[in-house]
């Protein structure tokens, strides 16, 4: 591999690392609250159709951003009225969730488009298109430095900036304000929290409410930034990726996304190796080991041989206030 | 507690869930109104579909002989109070078990195959399904996360074993060698012409067995009552002398058997070999029949026939109203999961009161409790 394409590989990795960036800091806020989500996922994929639709309509990209946004929140105020109000199983209305998003978007995409569940592409004005940072195209022949500037830093459309100023904010707010304390107390102690005179559903509600916000940046990244509308299924698996580099991270947010850029590795990787083979031997290098990689280092993890995971006291408890 | 009585038996295991059904029915009634369709139009054409005609019902109780297993799998584990949602890896996985075993025994009788192919795959199933475990049992990772990942890791190692290993030269897609002769097991329609074209075949009887195995098991034995105590209160079966981490992995071992044994009837019984995503989410309609069966052989029977038939009567509707894909009963499912499992809370408390109030026994009751003065 020569160093251009080592440089370009390391630009997919931040375009793949961007949607499960966003996802696992989603998942850091609700399950930091105390309240497990499996149906990031879901959330992604429902944010995804919904960017798309608008933005085929109105041909505006930050409205189908909106869009997505508004969507996932939808989804993420389910959950929490099943797994917070209604103290229900937070694992199985997870589920259910990741199952009605794939349900609903295949659905209404074939209603409303009648193109097999997909949509349209959106025009040019519908995307978030990539940016080109000034004069890229002259530093891109310096040695060494060019190619970082030009190809790595450069050239990404606005929601990868965005992710990655996700996670000093995320920092920032966890570790910094009021409300971050508090949400940490929440997850760890909610009795404390509730002694304090602060309220818990009020709390765990408004870290879901971040978490769908972001699920659907991520799902709008997919659908009207990476890709070109919405196709059915196009989250493939990532939310459950995030899921795993949330555990991976130990839910802290800079950890995150250092799973998640590993984890973006991994697939940039896997998608570079396609079909090459290994030097020596007469074999493709099989891919689906690659991309099982992500799942089998998290259950390592998690099984303690290599580190030990151990998420926030309170999760998957529903809080009951003493009767 | 509070002042409300828990649920007279029936209205526990069979109107609420009827309830819960009933509202998940109401609001995919309104998602196909909303896509300019006719919600009973629908019904009529599924419920045509699944029951209507022979080769109806031969593909209802096909599709339900797949969710009679998966659910029992999960009713198994959630008796222990373990929640296996690898389900649909453990099945996909144990494919290796029932091909292997059509392959190499094709040419003697099914009569062979069908007994040997049902412990091959469970066994695979059941391994599969140990591995997490062990994982929560000695080494603290929690079985939900861990089965969530061994689904994507089956299905790496089966697209891997597909594409490079398992291949016959000269096929195309990736699939394993087709059985030609005993390895097909039985099919029903072959004895009643009644089932047309429907895949029913020998595996139901497994199935029922697996019924009857599971009830025994759980509410007959010495081990099915530990394994029930672990799951009501863990720290009361370790002071009992019930080593609960032995528990976890006979527990998950059983649950994963009972999900490979899928692949029998989709491999053996349909396909004939091994293609990519042969179990097709079937897996995951356990958790949806276990929570609507409300984890008892006999609602998982009945649950396992009701999504047999939403899944047949879904293709009916996809030919009979081309405006509405299949996916139509992945929103169902979603919203029978949604109901049934999480929001539970959502009638309980209210036919809680209702019964207080309109139940002459419950009112008795009450009034004494009030005489009395509550306990806390």
């Amino acid at each position: 591999m020569d160093y251009e394409t080592i440089i370009s590989t390391f630009a997919a990795t931040l375009r793949l690392t961007t949607p499960l960036l966003l996802a696992c800091l989603a998942g850091l806020y609700s399950e930091r609250s105390g309240v497990f989500d499996i149906g990031l996922e879901g959330k992604m994929l429902a944010g995804a159709f919904g960017a798309a639709a608008v933005a085929v309509v109105t041909g505006n990209a930050w409205l189908g951003l909106l869009a997505a946004i508004g969507v996932s929140i939808l989804m993420a105020m389910l959950h929490a009225v099943a797994s917070i109000t209604l103290k229900g199983n937070q694992i199985i209305s997870g589920v259910a969730i990741n199952f009605l998003a794939q349900g609903l978007t295949a659905v209404l995409g074939l209603a409303w488009f009648h193109l097999g569940g997909r949509t349209p592409a959106p025009p040019d004005s519908g995307r978030f298109r990539p940016i080109v940072w000034p004069a890229a195209d002259q530093i891109h022949g310096i040695p060494i430095v060019g190619p970082i500037y030009a190809t790595l830093l450069s050239g990404h459309n606005i929601l990868v900036y965005v992710a990655f100023l996700a996670v000093p904010i995320t920092y920032w707010v966890l570790y910094r304000t009021r409300f971050g304390l508090r949400l940490r107390a929440v997850g760890e102690n909610p009795k404390a929290v509730d002694t304090a005179g602060i309220s818990v559903t009020l709390m765990r509600y408004r870290a879901l409410l971040i978490t769908g916000a972001l699920c659907g940046i991520a799902g709008a990244y997919f659908s009207i930034a990476q890709g070109n509308g919405f196709v059915n299924n196009m989250t493939a698996g990532d939310g459950y990726i995030a899921l795993a580099a949330l555990i991976f991270a130990k839910w802290r947010p800079v950890p995150a996304m250092f799973a998640t850029l590993l984890f973006g590795f991994l697939d940039a990787l896997q998608i570079r190796l396609q079909g090459v083979s290994v030097p020596g031997l007469n074999w493709p290098i099989p891919v689906q080991f690659i991309q099982a990689l992500p799942y089998v280092l998290t259950c390592v993890l998690l099984a303690g041989f290599i580190g030990k995971a151990i998420g926030p006291r309170a999760g998957g408890v529903p809080y009951t206030k003493e009767r | 507690m509070s002042a409300s009585r828990p649920l007279p038996r029936w209205a526990d295991v069979a109107l609420l869930p009827f309830l819960n059904l009933v509202l998940a029915m109401i609001v995919s009634g309104i998602v196909i109104a909303a896509i300019g369709q006719n919600p009973f139009d629908a019904i009529r054409i599924m419920a045509y579909g699944a029951f209507g005609y022979g080769e109806g019902i031969g593909f209802t109780l096909h599709f339900a002989t797949d969710f009679i297993f998966t659910g029992l799998a999960v009713a198994v584990a959630a008796h222990a109070g373990l929640f296996n949602i690898g389900g649909e890896g453990q099945a996909y996985l144990a494919g290796l078990g029932a091909i292997a075993v059509g392959l190499l025994l094709d040419h003697t009788s099914w009569l062979l195959v069908l007994p040997l192919a049902i412990v091959a795959s469970a066994a695979i199933g059941g391994v599969w399904a140990l591995i997490p475990g062990y994982l929560q049992a000695k080494r603290g990772s929690h079985v939900v996360i861990t089965t969530i990942m061994f689904n994507f890791i089956a299905s790496a190692i089966m697209a891997y074993l597909l594409v490079y290993v398992l291949k016959p030269m000269g096929v195309q897609e990736p699939s394993t060698a087709n059985v030609v002769a005993a390895g097909k097991i039985p099919q029903l329609r072959q004895f009643f012409p009644f089932f047309g074209e429907a895949p029913l075949n020998m595996t139901i009887v497994f199935a029922i067995l697996a019924l009857i195995f599971v009830y025994v098991l759980l509410w007959r034995t010495k081990f099915g009552f530990a394994l029930r105590t672990m799951g009501h209160n863990p720290s009361a079966s370790l002071y009992a002398g019930i080593s609960n981490s032995k528990m976890t992995m006979i527990v998950m071992t059983i649950s994963g058997a009972l999900a490979g044994m899928v692949a029998v009837n989709e491999v053996l019984g349909v396909q004939a070999r091994v293609v990519i995503d042969i179990t097709a989410g079937y897996g995951f309609v356990g958790i949806a029949v276990a929570l609507m069966g409300r984890n008892h052989p006999i609602g998982i029977a009945l649950a396992a026939i009701l999504f047999g038939a939403l899944y047949q009567g879904g293709l009916e509707l996809q030919f009979e109203m081309p405006a509405i894909t299949r996916d139509m009963i992945v929103v169902i499912q979603a919203l029978v999961i949604m109901f049934t499992g999480a929001m539970e809370g959502l009638l309980r408390p209210g036919l809680e009161n209702a019964f207080m109030v309109f139940g002459p026994r419950q009112r008795v009751e009450a009034a004494a409790r009030e005489t009395v003065g509550t306990e806390g």
